[in-house]
């Protein structure tokens, strides 16, 4: 395959930043997306342009590291991670544009790599449960019912990638607030700190700049756990719970 | 166990080994022999508990005054952070991650082990002791590996406690399954994706004291040296020099001890299943001060894992081997079957061959056996998949008959995330088409040389996780890392490192120490070099060529011939990276082309470590199976009146320059254990 790449380079975070195109070739369908994109750089390094930088770790699509724009979508057309992504997905001749997740509170570091150090501080704020090494009881002493175990795995596996928010037209990282509350919210582990979590996360969520949920549905869209959109209403039940109660 | 005694641990079952041959000569000097300096005796069962309330306390008033530096935030890391932060010390936690949760602990699919006994199969405390023992082909030390063993249930305590999400039964309680040649239920999961689950659960319990103001979180930064201060009490180490990764400052950061929570070195190879970050710069650098590394050729080579589709291939993925427990293996019989589409190959014509070969244990044969023999099916002309150079490297695993039997939604309950992922990558739907996999490197058990406290022989510096050579001998047992991680992390070492620390808070430093000074300038120096060789190769490109020579030397069969040339080779493109390297961009922004330099860098002289230790060793033992040591039947062969031994290897200077490393040897005396060769069979 040939393709035409469109790429956001900024040198750091002052600089303006602006879309270069660079031709490939030789790229195979077998290929992740990360894979052409290190056959790009590798092209760069020998004629002495520096190599344009990205995020990735893992490449199978659990770390939550790679988190690229792709066509104006994030992670791009298919429902996974970037690093999962494959080059059977395009077509020989495509022109593709890739771009960082665009969001006030995921600044620009370099290139296509962005500060989501944002996501760290909301899970600061009350995405846990608070059980000192040592303390924990017998661990089948509270069963916990299936089916909420269930929920509270499906929605456990989100992988903080930040998809949902570089989704949102409002910037919002509801999806992402929401998988923890649910998760948490949903085993008998974390109800002692169900209420105070809820109202501390969504204030810090709001303090980082992310936006209100607006109810569009990009979130859930783009996500490449398939965290579903309902657990922005079990984030909103919550919270209104909470506040109802004087939390 | 049948046949087997039970032993209580007072008596040595064994003699030291004296080593015979010496293939390696020329390649190393031989040192003093090193014994555990701290290694407990007594009852087996009580020496843990015993050296729980031997060790001295750190009173909660002091504990604020204590810095600790803990590089990595994977389950050793993050679990040590989390625990040693609610403590009360004074933590400082290291990754060149974007954030803690992304280490790769995270990928870890199958599960952890943990002796609750809750099937009511058999297992205890014992057993998994001696199954971890036994699957490490008596080459780990039996006292840890005991400890190992006696905390795993805890873990589970711990984890469910803070809200890990582990599959459960009906009736609400923990499901187990088996997993990885063991015959009893003590593997617990949440479906294909455990290492995440419990990573999310140490990640937030170490962000819960980062907000306490305990923890440190000192994201996207590298360590890139260990600062070892000699106090006039003799060295210890003292702290990190680290490189921002954003701003590329080079930092100096002091403490009275520093942790390596570093995990493994696979990516050596190239290709393997660890992170594209994953690297061993941490803890060579820190060999390089002068910490042992321990038995660096044990490597374990997964055998389930997606084949190799083609040159740019950047990393290999991991199938769980959980797999194995409903997929049944098989190669064609005929040679002339194998470009054939499988389901068109009638049952008579698939040789099932770890059923036909290991009746027993068949598909659930250790990790080092299925992945061998897949290899000598493959090296047979039997492989299946596409050509990669010049003959099929692949073998089928099978869900057919399990659908046919459990029903497709019972298979899609049990692994949908990970069928999803080999279709995602290979095109193919495995509920139609056999899969098709192949071995990979997954796993080290070697790793910087630690005591019973997990203190290497560098004082103040601990090393916890896959990043210590500590538990899994020469094979790691499935379901056993994650055990590992979360064991050292939350349970041993802040038990172990109160007593070092009670001696503490060591003499004041500052960054004016000439110790410091001069580890500083030495990372400066280096950095400053990677730009200006200016040459005409990227450091990818000489990564790609070392993996390459590993994979074919030093990989699943090992030959004294093959080590031999490894090691020239490798020294050769050692000095051409040196004088050929290109490194673009500058030190003082983010550069990955830069950080990449340094971790091949690292990697090439580990390489060559670990072909001397493989050449060393002339035995086969778990993963490491070197072709002059086999039975008449193909399997591997151990000497222990040879090679009971830990070979810890102290740092000799560089190759280049005449360098040799130093062998020091720490005999492994057995005394709950006795040693037998493996019989799967």
């Amino acid at each position: 395959m040939n393709l035409t790449l469109k790429i956001w380079r900024q040198s750091g975070p002052d600089d303006k930043g602006g879309i270069h195109t660079y031709q490939v070739s030789g790229i195979s369908q077998d290929m992740s997306f990360l894979e052409m994109l290190d056959v790009l750089n590798e092209q760069l390094n020998e004629k002495g342009e520096e190599p344009v930088a990205f995020d990735s770790d893992c490449r199978e699509g659990i770390c939550g590291m790679c988190s690229l724009m792709i066509n104006g979508e994030a992670h791009g057309p298919e429902v996974t991670t970037t690093c999962q992504l494959h080059m059977r997905s395009f077509n020989d001749g495509d022109t593709i544009t890739i771009e960082p997740w665009r969001a006030e509170p995921f600044p620009v570091i370099k290139d296509l790599v962005v500060d989501r150090s944002a996501f760290d501080r909301i899970i600061q704020s009350g995405g846990f449960v608070s059980a000192n090494t040592g303390s924990a009881p017998e661990a089948n002493s509270v069963p916990a019912p299936r089916d909420k175990a269930m929920r509270a795995f499906n929605v456990a596996t989100c992988i903080g990638c930040g998809a949902c928010v570089a989704a949102c037209p409002n910037g919002s990282a509801s999806l992402f607030v929401g998988a923890k509350i649910t998760h948490l919210g949903e085993l008998p582990q974390g109800q002692p700190e169900r209420w105070t979590r809820v109202v501390d996360m969504v204030g810090q969520h709001d303090h980082e700049g992310f936006g209100g949920c607006t109810n569009i549905g990009e979130c859930a869209a783009a996500c490449p756990k398939e965290i579903p959109l309902d657990v922005i209403s079990q984030l909103n039940k919550d919270l209104r719970t909470a506040l109802a109660n004087g939390h | 166990m049948a046949g087997s005694t039970l032993h209580d641990g007072l008596t040595p079952l064994n003699e030291p080994s004296v080593q015979k041959s010496d293939d390696a000569h020329g390649y190393y000097t031989l040192g003093e022999n090193i014994v555990d300096p701290v290694a407990p005796t007594g009852p087996i069962a009580d020496r843990w508990t015993t050296r729980k309330f031997e060790n001295r306390l750190v009173n909660p008033a002091n504990r604020r005054k204590l810095d600790v530096i803990i590089v990595g935030t994977g389950l050793a890391g993050g679990a040590a952070a989390a625990t040693l932060g609610e403590a009360g010390y004074n933590v400082k936690s290291f990754c060149y991650q974007d954030s803690p949760r992304r280490a790769h602990s995270i990928a870890a699919q199958g599960g952890i082990n943990a002796a609750k006994n809750y099937k009511e199969d058999g297992d205890s405390t014992f057993r998994l002791f001696y199954d971890t023992v036994k699957g490490g082909d008596y080459r780990s030390r039996e006292s840890n590996v005991y400890r190992l063993a006696e905390v795993s249930a805890n873990i589970i305590d711990q984890c469910v406690a803070q809200g890990v999400p582990f599959a459960r039964d009906y009736g609400g309680l923990l499901d187990n399954r088996s997993f990885g040649g063991v015959q009893v239920s003590r593997t617990f999961y949440a479906r294909g994706q455990t290492g995440q689950q419990l990573l999310i659960g140490a990640y937030q319990a170490m962000e819960r004291q980062v907000a306490a103001g305990t923890v440190q979180s000192f994201t996207r930064h590298e360590m890139l040296e260990l600062i070892v201060v000699d106090d006039g009490t003799g060295p210890r180490a003292r702290g990190i020099i680290a490189r921002d990764m954003v701003s590329g400052e080079i930092e100096t950061h002091l403490a009275d001890v520093v942790v390596l929570a570093t995990g493994g070195y696979g990516n050596v190879f190239f290709l393997s299943t660890n992170a594209m970050g994953s690297n061993v710069t941490a803890a060579w650098r820190a060999h390089r001060k002068g910490a042992y590394m321990a038995n660096p050729c044990y490597t374990q080579i997964h055998p389930t894992c997606i084949p190799v589709s083609g040159e740019h291939q950047s990393k290999l993925t991991l199938m769980s081997e959980s797999l194995r427990n409903d997929g049944r293996i098989w190669v064609p019989k005929k040679k002339e079957d194998c470009d054939k589409d499988p389901r068109d190959i009638p049952e008579e014509d698939r040789d099932y061959y770890l059923e036909r070969i290991y009746p027993s244990f068949g598909n659930l044969v250790p990790r080092d056996i299925a992945s061998r023999q897949a290899k000598n099916m493959c090296d047979e002309g039997r492989g299946v998949g596409p050509m990669v150079g010049d003959f099929r490297r692949g073998v089928y695993l099978d869900f057919a008959d399990a659908i046919k039997r459990l029903g497709k939604d019972a298979i899609e309950e049990k692994y949908d995330n990970l069928l999803d992922m080999y279709e995602r990558i290979t095109g193919e739907n495995p509920y139609e088409v056999p899969m098709r996999i192949y071995p990979a490197v997954h796993y080290v058990m070697g790793g910087l040389w630690v005591d019973y406290h997990l203190q290497s022989n560098v004082p103040g510096l601990f090393v916890s996780g896959e990043a210590n050579f500590s538990d899994h001998g020469a094979n790691r047992l499935g379901a056993s890392a994650l055990m590992q991680g979360l064991a050292d992390g939350y349970f041993v070492l802040p038990n172990t490192i109160r007593e070092y620390l009670a001696d503490g808070p060591f003499e004041k430093i500052d960054e004016s120490h000439p110790a410091v000074v001069e580890a500083k300038q030495n990372v400066e120096d280096r950095v400053a070099k990677f730009l200006s060789i200016n040459g005409t190769r990227s450091a990818d490109s000489y990564h790609k060529e070392l993996g390459n020579i590993m994979w074919e030397y030093c990989g699943m069969e090992r030959t004294e011939e093959g080590l031999r040339k490894a090691i020239d080779l490798i020294r050769e493109l050692k000095a051409d990276f040196w004088s050929n390297l290109k490194v673009l961009g500058s030190a003082d922004t983010l550069n990955q082309s830069l950080e990449k330099a340094g971790r091949v860098a690292d990697f090439i002289e580990l390489g060559e470590l670990m072909c001397i230790d493989a050449l060393n060793r002339r035995e086969s033992c778990g993963g490491h199976f070197r072709g002059e040591s086999q039975t008449e039947d193909g399997e591997a062969l151990r000497h222990d009146d040879e090679f009971a031994y830990v070979a810890a290897w102290e740092w000799g200077g560089d190759s280049l320059e005449g360098g040799q490393p130093v062998l020091h040897k720490e005999d492994l005396i057995y005394t709950a254990i006795e040693m037998k060769q493996r019989s799967y069979k």
